[in-house]
């Protein structure tokens, strides 16, 4: 029987590492696949709530998550292309038109 | 230790590094490969709380759809070691990584309040509540309206996403 803190602990720092890869990497890609690996580290808070509350709401609303991931890789993809596309390049520095 | 805690704990420690693996790489190919070992692992970790609907779910959306949409464009992009970015202002680094410290810290002082961990699993409920039966009678009747507004997003993102990667944006 695994307690309900490993869950949320696991979560915590699964969200962390993807926290970290957003903030210090500059490939668009990489950083795109760790804002995946935190919303993957809040579906996992997310059914463990819901097994252990006994309520499947968590896991209908991890449905949905999922559905908005699915969206938000393909429109963040196509941004990514169109970008590479006139600019040749993914590193996030260079892409910096509306920075002040 | 049953078989289960086995599993968990070697699938958690799998999941930790794979997520390690995808951030540290320099080469976004193998950071992607790495992004889909991490949702293998998490599948299986949602088996252990029997949610086997979400589990089946994250490996065929996850791990077949989005992740091959992320395969597919690195390679489309040919992003392979000589775009491997080079990368400057490392103080920012260091910030970034006192500040995710912080919150890390901050997240598990909120997980470990008494508060948040008093529930206990109840292997039978738990069993029932991952059927698909379970979730789709809820998904179809309470949850019907937010599933409908999922297919206008989901119709939507597929415009976005054409018009975004055409050929000309004129």
């Amino acid at each position: 029987m695994i307690p309900m803190n490993h869950y949320l602990l696991l979560s915590a720092v699964m969200f962390i590492i993807g926290a970290a890869g957003v903030m210090t990497r500059r490939n668009a890609i990489i950083v795109f696949m760790s804002i995946e690996l935190m919303l993957n580290s809040v579906n996992l808070t997310l059914v463990a709530y819901s097994a252990f509350l006994g309520d499947v709401t968590g896991q209908v609303l991890v449905f949905f998550v999922m559905a908005v991931a699915a969206s938000e890789a393909a429109v963040g993809l196509a941004i990514i292309i169109a970008l590479f596309r006139r600019k040749q390049t993914v590193n996030l520095d260079e892409i910096n038109l509306l920075k002040w | 230790m049953t078989f289960e805690q086995i599993m968990f704990y070697v699938l958690a420690a799998a999941a930790v590094g794979s997520a390690l693996m995808v951030v540290l790489q320099r080469n976004p190919i193998i950071s992607a490969l790495y992004l889909i070992l991490n949702f293998f692992c998490l599948a299986g970790i949602y088996l252990t709380l029997h949610a086997q609907f979400i589990a089946i779910i994250q490996i065929l959306v996850y791990a077949g759809a989005i992740m091959v949409l992320f395969v597919f464009v690195i390679m489309l992009l040919n992003l392979g070691d000589a775009q491997a970015l080079k990368t400057k202002l490392t103080w920012q680094r260091m910030l970034a990584v006192v500040l995710v410290f912080g919150l890390l810290m901050e997240i598990v002082y909120l997980f470990t309040m008494p508060e948040a961990t008093t529930a206990v699993l109840d292997v039978d409920r738990s069993i029932r509540i991952g059927e698909v039966e379970h979730i789709g009678t809820q998904l179809f009747t309470k949850f019907l309206f937010p599933f409908e507004i999922t297919s206008v997003l989901l119709t939507a993102a597929i415009v976005g996403a054409i018009v975004l990667a055409k050929k000309k944006l004129d």
